[in-house]
């Protein structure tokens, strides 16, 4: 569905990301994990022309980018932003109508769909008058989330989406949003610095450092003795974790 | 003085019509520039930096210099547009002011329309981009209305500026509050510039409001508000433009004057000597004295008065002086022959060039004539009007008198009869028809050596209008009527300080003294 070949940008003579190939197959999810700053988020923008790579070739649903014009691809793509950027004048039914109006939608299709996203994302339906300065960080999250669904897109593009969540709502989500990927068969690439999210939503784990891959398998492979040290040692936290929580459940109780 | 602010009220509809169409199309026609510009320039630097450099040079020229750029520029093109068309267009009034304060509203718009755009939130723009918007999509729903409240405040700031330099159309032929102003100053009206300022600054203020409720609905998104103060402007400007829609449409007849009392008053007398055989006439006033020949000739005025000196020296290009029977009559026929315009005949005063003194400062030092000046002006200040010491006639009479004063000084006609009253000036350049040198009891130096020509008042007629029987009959009756003691007498009702009369109460006595109110069919 996403293919990537030797992808590359530079930065001010910096090579920031690339050479990178990445070939993503249909109804894949695949997490971008990575430090800051390794180039996740410039990835990301490539595969959607966001970003004009300086080298390599993108290629979305087998058509070569440049095949057609970018705004057209980008309205198949969802992405979902690491900074929202919601339209501060328009609210938040407005911000989620976008898409589909674009798409040419009737009014009516508009109206449901947007109450149908502000259900998925768990967000009362009277928020929809409002702009988006009348609402929390997790809340404008959950809106750009709703905002990249909204006009039924087969590829979803998440950049650090669940970051300003607070734990609980973050899982919640983050489950939700499997299950819809599962559901429509989506191809989700979600970029994270957050190990555990990776492993637990992932179907693919790439590791990205300084720009270039540096690890790709499926969470088991990872957590299973990967050779790369540093993947190693990413992993070695989680997993740490996971059996201090396994033995806690196990051991007896006081009392 | 009830009469003056009644005088003033009277012609207010048509002034304030007059500067509101010309506002809010020059407002208009600069939004319509500048915007489209300042999404060209946020786009790209290339056109970013030269259109912002090119608004801001605009912008230290002089406003009223720009104003009177715009005359000859558009004069040749007219003449351009006649040689290659077959029709030129007018270079006076309308046109040169419009072009003028558009480019001079640009800067604001421009500057604020570049950096709003700009400073849009760079994450809801990417927004945009990411969703699929296409530029053109992105621009309309994103951009400019995020950007508009400081787009507004451009408009805002070009509003106010164009209002105010709006009052400089006037001495480009184009009706404005600033009649008021200029004819306020040269006649000592203080009236009347009272109410021209009033009237403008008032207008710049309420418009400054209506739009300031409307960028501020805008900022705090409240949609009535803007719709308060669309309204606002929209009757506003309504009302103001109605007596334009009245006025007669159809011939009308175009009076010409330059910039003095005489000038306005027989401006007056001819207008309503036109108007009473039923025709609507139009005045423009305070030209320049070089401009009103020239627009003359191009038939964007069709009759005005003119001196037979400055017709001898500024059009013929003459300096002797062949006597006033021969100026006469070489003018009639090389004005005829050079550009077709009609010289109808002498209306019966002339208004020179002369040096006046103070009639006792005079007698004292023994000065009678210029002769008897020359000794004594190492010790003695000229005062002159604006246009004096560069006229070759000033020349001519150093020249013929070896004058060479201690200081030279140039005022407003006005200040100069002031100065001299002050002891700051010994010696004006007065003219001859001037109220003020019996009033003010000066004394007029005579002209043994004959160094100036005769100024004859005479009336020009454009070539339009040489065959109109109407415009003529209504005028030739003024011809050899006016002797220089009732000019004398109606310039200085209007010039007087106190119990001042406006030009066209002036014209009206003035009529009535001469005895041809009705004009002969
Ligand atoms: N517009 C830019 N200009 C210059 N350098 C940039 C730009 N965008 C990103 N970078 C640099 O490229 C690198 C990768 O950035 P990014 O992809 O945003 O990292 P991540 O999303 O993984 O935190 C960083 O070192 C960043 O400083
Ligand atoms: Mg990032």
């Amino acid at each position: 569905m996403i293919e990537l070949t030797d992808l590359t940008k530079i930065y001010g003579g910096r090579r920031a990301v690339g050479p990178l190939s990445l070939t993503i197959p249909k109804g894949q999810f695949v997490a971008l994990l990575g430090g800051s700053g390794c180039g996740k988020t410039t990835t990301l923008k490539m595969i959607n022309g966001l970003i004009t790579p300086d080298g390599g070739a993108v290629k979305v649903g087998g058509a070569p980018a440049g095949e057609e014009p970018p705004h057209l691809l980008r309205r198949r793509i969802g992405y979902v932003f690491q900074e929202v950027g919601l339209f501060p004048h328009m609210t938040i039914d407005e911000n989620i109508a976008v898409g589909p109006k674009l798409a040419g939608w009737e009014r009516p299709r508009i109206t449901s769909r947007t109450q149908e996203l502000l259900d998925l994302v768990a967000l009362p339906n009277e928020l929809g008058e409002r702009l988006p300065s009348g609402l929390s960080g997790g809340q404008r999250q959950r809106v750009g989330m709703a905002r990249a669904l909204a006009a039924g897109p087969r590829i979803m593009l998440m950049d650090e989406p669940f970051g300003a969540l607070d734990p609980i709502t973050r899982d919640d989500l983050g489950r939700d949003y499997r299950m819809l990927h599962d559901r429509l068969g989506l191809t989700s690439v979600m970029v994270t610095h957050d190990v555990m999210e990776a492993l637990l939503l992932a179907d693919r784990i790439v590791v990205l450092d300084k720009g270039a891959i540096l690890a790709d398998g499926s969470p088991g492979e990872l957590l299973a003795d990967y050779p790369d040290p540093i993947v190693r040692s990413l992993m070695e936290t989680p997993r740490r974790q996971a059996e201090r929580v396994e033995a806690l459940i196990r051991a007896p109780r006081h009392g | 003085m009830d009469d003056r602010w009644a005088a003033a009220w009277r012609v207010a509809p048509d002034y304030l019509a007059q500067h509101v169409l010309l506002s809010v199309s020059a407002l208009a026609l600069g939004v319509a520039i500048s915007l489209p510009l300042a999404v060209a320039a946020s786009r790209n630097a290339a056109v970013r930096w030269p259109s912002l450099f090119g608004a801001s040079l605009i912008q230290t020229i002089p406003s009223l210099a720009l104003l009177a750029l715009f005359y000859p520029l558009l004069l040749a093109l007219s003449a351009l547009g006649k040689t290659w068309f077959g029709h030129g267009f007018q270079a006076l009034g309308f046109l040169p002011s419009l072009l003028a304060l558009t480019l001079y509203s640009m800067l604001p718009i421009l500057r604020n329309g570049v950096a709003g755009i700009m400073g849009v939130d760079h994450a809801a723009v990417e927004a945009a981009r990411g969703m699929g918007m296409t530029s053109l999509q992105r621009l309309i729903r994103v951009e400019l209305p995020l950007a508009a409240p400081v787009i507004m405040a451009g408009i805002r700031t070009a509003a106010v500026w164009t209002i105010g330099a709006a009052t400089l159309a006037t001495p480009v032929g184009q009706t404005s509050l600033g009649n008021y102003i200029f004819l306020g100053l040269q006649t000592e009206n203080w009236v009347f510039v009272l109410f021209g300022c009033g009237a403008s600054a008032g207008l710049a203020l309420c418009t400054d409001q209506l739009l300031g409720l409307i960028e501020s609905g805008l900022t705090q998104r409240r949609p009535w508000r803007m719709w308060v103060g669309g309204a606002g402007l929209l009757v506003g400007a309504l009302a103001a433009l109605s007596p334009l829609a009245s006025a007669t449409v159809g011939r009308s007849y175009v009076v010409g004057s330059k910039n003095f009392s005489e000038q306005s008053i027989l401006s007056e007398l001819m207008a309503s000597r036109l108007e009473a055989t039923g025709a609507h006439v139009q005045q423009k006033q305070d030209l320049g004295s070089a401009t009103a020949y020239r627009a003359l000739a191009a038939g964007e005025i069709d009759a005005y008065v003119d001196y037979t000196g400055t017709l001898w020296t500024n059009v013929l290009d003459r300096r002797d002086n062949p006597g006033r029977a021969v100026v006469l009559r070489e003018l009639t026929s090389n004005l005829k022959r050079r550009d077709g315009v009609m010289l109808l005949g002498p209306i019966g005063f002339e208004n020179a060039y002369a040096l006046a003194m103070r009639a006792d400062r005079a007698k004292a030092l023994g000065i009678v004539t210029i002769a008897d000046l020359a000794a004594h002006a190492a010790d003695l200040n000229l005062g002159s009007d604006l246009e004096f010491l560069s006229r070759p006639e000033w020349t001519a009479l150093r020249n013929a008198y070896g004058l060479r004063f201690r200081k030279e000084t140039s005022y407003q006609p006005t200040f100069m009869y002031r100065a001299l009253a002050d002891g700051e000036a010994d010696v004006i350049s007065a003219f001859s028809s001037d109220g003020r040198i019996a009033a003010d009891h000066l004394i007029v130096l005579g002209d043994p050596r004959e160094a100036l020509p005769p100024y004859d008042a005479v009336i020009l007629v454009s070539p339009a209008r040489v065959e109109d029987s109407r415009l003529l009959g209504a005028l030739r009756p003024l011809v050899g009527a006016i002797p220089v003691a009732a000019m004398r007498a109606a310039n200085y009702t209007v010039d007087r300080d106190t119990d001042k009369l406006t030009p066209a109460q002036a014209a009206a006595d003035l009529a009535r003294r001469i005895g041809s109110g009705q004009p002969k069919q």
